[in-house]
Parts: structure tokens; C-alpha cells; sequence
């Protein structure tokens, strides 16, 4: 009964994704967005019925569908595991799956790709549920590219729009933004794939229960070179630094993908990997002490950027980098029941966060400079209540989602006498509030600036507001679950608790946190909520400049790497490609050729010189035959 | 006394009597006279090694290519006189229709 479920869970997107693309090539159609969505909330609701069967027994279960690799000493079976952890994945997954394919049948109601976009969407759900699902390395490792797939098809789904300057759109184009994504997460991809050669080599399997089982066996250098290895994947598809441009430059795709892949789901995959391999992790505190700081430094480092960007939906996508510093910071620190949590909540309010935005674009003929809307509240009042929602909880004001996941992780950086990581991460949960009040305020309050672009805003279609609210919800809500969510999850992970002296001054330490994120929102109304007033002085300071250019990362790596890549590719290219390796083949063809055309004037047609030709053929056949019996 | 040494000899030079023929001539009936001598001339070989060895295989072969001959002889002055009729000439350089 409850395999049939697992199975229900994993292929209804699937199933949901081939139907759609039987009618990919044709006009919009509006049942494959009605059957799309209900097939993926069936898959939520096996997910949902999955996850309080193993909260009533405390078992996983674990489902073997059929040998997939076999050859040699490798055996690898296509095993799926459902345990806390992935079914606490997959509940997130569908839960928020099923909330943007329906706001995806309001948002792209006038795209004439609307049945490809379904497919793509499912298929995407599909990689996801076999990354989280698989209980192997391998399974997980096909599920990554998967999802790394439908990304890229996601964000360049507006393909035909033209390449335009950096200065115009800083993402380029749609397909040079998918391209980017590609790109990067194949560099990271291929870390992973050594530290799935190093674990297969030293374990000589890839099933999680055999090789954590075997971890103990393996020498320092071995572990730390695995942990390594595995990061570096997870820090291309969580998009950590330096492999983070990727993630605002994704933005380019419609907002439900943004919603959905680039804040929800894919890019936590990274932060999954780390919980599910804990044991090694544990293992190497040196690379999980690393991870901690890593996070805690791009946390910071978004988070700054976020503060003057102009872009609604870059704005998010920072704000997205940073939350997921918080996850890796709590995971490297040990506490990886925190991270899950953490996950957990952010996928709720971030995708709440973004499929509002995707309203505010939608109202605004795609405008997404909030230097220019304002003043929006009358026209949208469900979105701003939306948002708003999701903006306090991503501030973490107390009692919303963010401040029992936030705090929780500030607390375990506390807790582990790492004060420079608490502080870096106090400050930013400030800054975090600040730069998601000022969006709000910008976007919703003050003067309606957008009235001189000729935009007349309209509120969403009812049905899709109805969809988001479970999200609304459940941003408002799901830190009251910490407490059982914990006991849940700590069957699996390892339980991770405070210590005497942090658990007195707990309080304290929230006070302090709560201050900075008070603080943030009271900077954000003052500057922002009467109206937009641009200060000179400000936009002229050369921090601002490099914090609105991305500390010009971008443009470094243009530079640096891109230009020169291309260049040397052209030299390859004309130099080697064409004077050696073509020259070579076309010398042999030419040869052929031209040797054929020379031979050719031998048919004179004229019978006398074939037979002088057949003599002396024949002579020569005979010398030969002379010299050999010789010899 | 005449040895099989001066059979392969007369054999030879009738050979390459025939083939110079064969090269040199312009003339498809020329041609098949030279034929004719290349193909005598190896008759020549073939009986005097039978009688050189004792061994009559040899003998049995020539009148087998006399045979031979003789069908290609008529099936092939059948087609010159076709040829003849049609081109009005035998001469090999009148005939070359066939430039590569």
C-alpha cells in the first residue's frame, strides 16, 4: 500500500510532464494546466499521506523498482528511500509544485507556449523527486542533472529574446542567462562527480546505508577529499560564492520558475546533499567548519548587494542567496535538523515572496524597476497583504516562519562559540529586513510613480490568490511546528541541542536579533515609506556603486574568464581546428580527388592503350612475381 | 638434336611476336591474328613440356585451347563484321568513342 504511494508520488509528475508535452507544439490549452496541477497535487497528497505514516510508525520505507546499473563489481539499483528527510523534501517539493502550477495557469494565461510550459514545470518536479527520493548517490546524481535540465529550459523559455548590453539588462538575454546556469553548475557538477568517484572507490558502493556505514574506515584525507568534492556540487546548485551570478541572472525566466526552482526547491538541493551525506560531514569538521563560514560570508554578501538593487525579482533572488548562507551556515555547524527547518519555512515564504512579485509584474506590464511603482496597495491589496506576510517572515518578526528557523541558526552560531559567524549573522538578518521593507514599501506604499509610465495595475485573477494562500499560511504558521518537526526529523539526523549557558540567555540573544531586524524595518519606513526620495550623495559613494554592480563580479568574470576563453577558443579554432586537424582531412580528400582526376585521362576509349596498359600491368605483375619466388 | 629449350624458344619469340602485335596494330583484325599467334605459341609450350615430362595433360590443354579458339574465333569475326557495318572501319583510333 504504502510502496503504491511512493511510486503515486514519483511518476504523477512524470505522468504530468508527458501529457503536457503531447501538446507542446500546439495553441493553449487550459485543461493541461487543470490536469498538470491536479496531478501534482495527487503527488502532494501521497507525499503528505507518506509523511504521517512515518510519523506514526518512525520507519522509513524503502522501495527497490529494479536493477538499474549492473556491471562488473558495480551494482547499482534504481532504490527508492523514504525516511524524515526526504519525505520532509517531498512535502515541501509538491506543496509548493502544486501552488505554482495552478498561479502558473493565471500568470501565463496569454503565453502561446503555455502546454510547453506545464511540461517543463513537471518534468522539473519529476528530476526533484528523484533527487530527494533516490537512495543513492547515483539516483541523486541523475535527479541533480535532471533538475539542472529543466532549469535550464525554465529560464531560457523566453528564448527569443535578443542579447542586449549589460547596462540595458544585466542579465543579458534569457538564453545567455540559461546558458550562464548551465555553465556554472556543470563546473560544480563535475566537483561532484570526483567525490562520487572518490566514495565509489573507497567504499565500492554508492547506496547511502553502505557507504555511511563504511565511513569510519576510511583515512582523513580520504573523508576530507569526499566532503570537498561534494561541496563544491552543492555550492554550484545552491549557488554559493564564487559560482553564485548564476542565480539573479536566472531571473529571467517567468516568475513561477523563479518561484518555484530558483527559490524553493532546486537551489536547496545543494543544502539537501549536506544534510543527507551528515555522516560525512560530521566526519570533516575542518570542510563542515569551512561551510559554516562560507554561508555566513555569502548570507553577508547578498544580502548587501540586495540592499540597493533596483530589480523586484533580483532583489528576491539575493535575498534567496543569502537565506541559503543561513542553511549551509546551520548544516556546517552541525546542527542539520536547523537547516532542514530552515529550508523548510524559506521554500514557503520565499516562493510566497516571489509569486508576488510575479502579481506586481503582471500589473505592471513587466515593469520590475521598483524605482518606478509605488503606491500600488489600492489596486493590489491581496498581493501587498501577501507579501507583507512573507516579508515578516523572512525579517523574522517574531510568531512568522523566519524567526523560529532564523533565530534557531543565529542561536547555533552562538552556541558553538563561533561569535564572529553569530555577529556577521546578526547584522544580516538587519539587513535582511531592511532591504525586504524597503522593496515593500517601495513596490506598495508612497506616490504612485508608475501613473507616469501610462500603467493602469490590476489585482491578480481571485483564483490564483486563492492558490497562494496556503503558503500565506503556512509563512504565518510553520514555526509553531519547530518543536514536533524536530522530533521528527532528529529520528533520522543527528539531534543537535544548545547548551546550558546559550539555552539562559536565549532570550537575550533573540532580543538582540529581533532589535537589528526592528531596526532594519524602522530604517525602511523612514526612508521609504512616504515615497522614494534618490539622495545624490548616496548613489554617488563608491560602496553604492559597487554594491549596485555586484562588487562588478560579472563584469570580472567577463573579463577574466569569458573574454579571454572566447579568445582562446578563436585561436584554437582558426590556428589548430583549421590549419592542422582540417588541413589534415581535407589534404587526404583533396589527394584522393585529385589523383582520381589525374587517372581519369587513362580511358582514352581507345582499345590499343588499354591493352598497352594491361601489358604493362601485367608485366609488372610478373617482375613481382619474379622478385618474390627470388627472395 | 632439338631440345625442349628450343621449343620454349620458338614459343617465346611467337609470343612476343603476338604481343607486339597486339600493342602496336590499329587494326581489330590485326589484333585477332596476334591473338591467335600469342595463343599458338603457348600450344607450342604446352605440347613440349608433355613430351619433355611423358605426361599427356599437357597435349590434352592444347587441343582444348584450339578448340576454344576456334568458337572465339567465329563468335569474335561475327562481331567485327557487325562492327565493320556500323563504323565503316576496323581501325582501333576511329573507334575510341568511350573518353574518360
Amino acid at each position: 500500500m504504502m510502496e503504491n504511494l511512493v511510486f503515486v508520488a514519483l511518476f504523477a509528475p512524470l505522468v504530468s510532464s508527458l501529457f503536457s508535452a503531447l501538446f507542446a507544439m500546439t495553441p493553449k490549452k487550459s485543461f493541461v494546466g487543470m490536469v498538470a496541477s491536479s496531478l501534482i497535487f495527487i503527488s502532494f497528497a501521497s507525499s503528505a499521506i507518506l509523511a504521517s505514516h512515518i510519523a506514526q510508525t518512525g520507519h522509513g520505507i524503502h522501495v527497490h523498482l529494479m536493477d538499474w546499473i549492473s556491471a562488473g563489481d558495480i551494482s547499482i539499483p534504481f532504490g527508492f528511500m523514504v525516511d524524515q528527510v526526504s519525505v520532509t523534501m517531498m512535502v515541501v517539493v509538491t506543496l509548493v509544485s502544486t501552488v505554482v502550477h495552478i498561479y502558473s495557469m493565471g500568470y501565463m494565461d496569454h503565453d502561446k507556449s503555455y502546454n510547453r510550459f506545464f511540461s517543463y514545470l513537471s518534468a522539473f518536479v519529476f528530476s526533484m523527486m528523484i533527487l530527494v527520493m533516490s537512495d543513492n548517490f547515483a539516483g541523486l546524481f541523475i535527479g541533480w542533472e535532471g533538475v539542472g535540465v529543466c532549469s535550464w529550459l525554465l529560464i531560457g523559455f523566453w528564448y527569443h529574446k535578443k542579447d542586449v548590453s549589460r547596462e540595458e539588462n544585466p542579465s543579458i538575454s534569457p538564453s545567455w542567462a540559461a546558458n550562464e546556469a548551465f555553465i556554472m553548475n556543470r563546473i560544480a557538477d563535475l566537483g561532484m562527480l570526483v567525490g562520487l568517484f572518490v566514495i565509489y572507490w573507497n567504499t565500492g558502493s554508492l547506496q547511502y546505508e553502505h557507504v555511511f556505514a563504511t565511513l569510519p574506515e576510511l583515512s582523513g584525507s580520504v573523508l576530507n577529499t569526499a566532503a570537498i568534492a561534494l561541496f563544491i556540487g552543492a555550492m554550484g546548485k545552491s549557488a554559493q560564492f564564487p559560482l553564485h551570478t548564476w542565480l539573479t541572472d536566472a531571473m529571467e525566466g517567468p516568475t513561477p520558475v523563479s518561484a518555484l526552482i530558483h527559490a524553493a526547491t532546486m537551489v536547496t538541493a545543494g543544502v539537501f546533499l549536506v544534510i543527507r551525506a551528515n555522516p560525512l560531514f560530521a566526519m570533516t569538521p575542518e570542510v563542515s567548519y569551512f561551510i559554516a563560514s562560507l554561508g555566513t560570508f555569502v548570507a553577508f554578501f547578498a544580502a548587501s548587494m540586495a540592499l540597493v538593487n533596483r530589480d523586484l525579482k533580483r532583489i528576491i533572488a539575493f535575498s534567496t542567496l543569502s537565506q541559503l548562507g543561513y542553511m549551509f551556515a546551520a548544516a556546517g555547524l552541525g546542527a542539520y535538523w536547523i537547516a532542514l527547518f530552515h529550508l523548510a519555512a524559506h521554500a514557503f515564504f520565499k516562493a510566497l515572496l516571489f509569486l508576488g512579485a510575479g502579481n506586481v509584474m503582471h500589473a505592471m506590464d513587466d515593469e520590475l524597476d521598483i524605482f518606478k511603482m509605488g503606491g500600488l496597495k489600492k489596486a493590489m491589496k491581496w498581493t501587498y497583504i501577501y507579501m507583507g506576510l512573507a516579508s515578516l517572515a523572512l525579517a523574522g518578526i517574531p510568531f512568522f516562519a523566519g524567526y523560529f528557523s532564523k533565530d534557531a541558526i543565529i542561536e547555533t552560531a552562538w552556541n558553538e562559540g563561533t561569535t564572529i559567524l553569530w555577529f556577521i549573522l546578526v547584522v544580516t538578518a538587519g539587513m535582511t529586513a531592511f532591504y525586504s521593507f524597503r522593496q515593500v514599501f517601495l513596490t506598495f506604499e508612497g506616490d504612485k510613480r508608475y501613473e507616469k509610465l501610462g500603467i493602469h495595475p490590476h489585482e491578480m485573477y481571485k483564483y490564483v490568490l486563492v492558490a497562494m494562500s496556503p503558503l500565506a499560511v503556512l509563512a504565518v504558521i510553520a514555526g509553531f511546528f519547530q518543536g514536533s518537526f524536530e522530533h521528527f526529523v532528529t529520528h533520522l539526523l543527528p539531534e543537535y541541542h544548545m547548551s546550558e549557558d546559550t539555552h539562559h540567555i536565549a532570550w537575550f540573544l533573540g532580543l538582540i536579533v529581533l532589535v537589528f531586524a526592528v531596526g532594519g524595518i524602522a530604517l525602511a519606513y523612514k526612508k521609504y515609506y512616504k515615497g522614494l526620495v534618490r539622495d545624490d550623495r548616496i548613489e554617488r559613494f563608491p560602496g553604492y556603486k559597487l554594491l549596485i554592480n555586484q562588487y562588478y563580479i560579472p563584469v570580472l568574470y567577463e573579463k577574466c574568464i569569458t573574454k579571454p576563453y572566447a579568445e582562446l577558443s578563436s585561436f584554437f579554432w582558426n590556428q589548430i581546428d583549421m590549419k592542422l586537424v582540417d588541413a589534415i582531412v581535407d589534404g587526404i580528400a583533396s589527394f584522393i580527388y585529385s589523383s582520381g582526376d589525374k587517372t581519369r585521362k587513362m580511358q582514352t576509349g581507345n582499345l590499343s592503350n588499354y591493352l598497352n596498359w594491361m601489358a604493362m600491368g601485367a608485366t609488372a605483375l610478373l617482375v613481382v612475381a619474379a622478385f618474390s619466388a627470388l627472395v | 638434336m632439338i631440345t625442349l629449350t628450343h621449343y620454349l624458344v620458338v614459343s617465346a619469340i611467337l609470343f612476343s611476336i603476338g604481343l607486339m602485335g597486339v600493342l602496336r596494330r590499329r587494326n581489330l583484325l590485326m589484333l585477332f591474328f596476334s591473338t591467335e599467334i600469342m595463343l599458338n605459341s603457348v600450344n607450342i609450350a604446352f605440347a613440349a613440356f608433355s613430351n619433355a615430362y611423358g605426361d599427356l595433360t599437357g597435349q590434352m590443354f592444347a587441343f582444348f585451347i584450339i578448340a576454344i579458339a576456334a568458337s572465339e574465333v567465329a563468335v569474335g569475326l561475327g562481331l567485327l563484321i557487325l562492327l565493320y557495318k556500323k563504323f565503316g572501319s576496323l581501325d582501333l583510333d576511329d573507334l575510341a568513342n568511350m573518353r574518360g
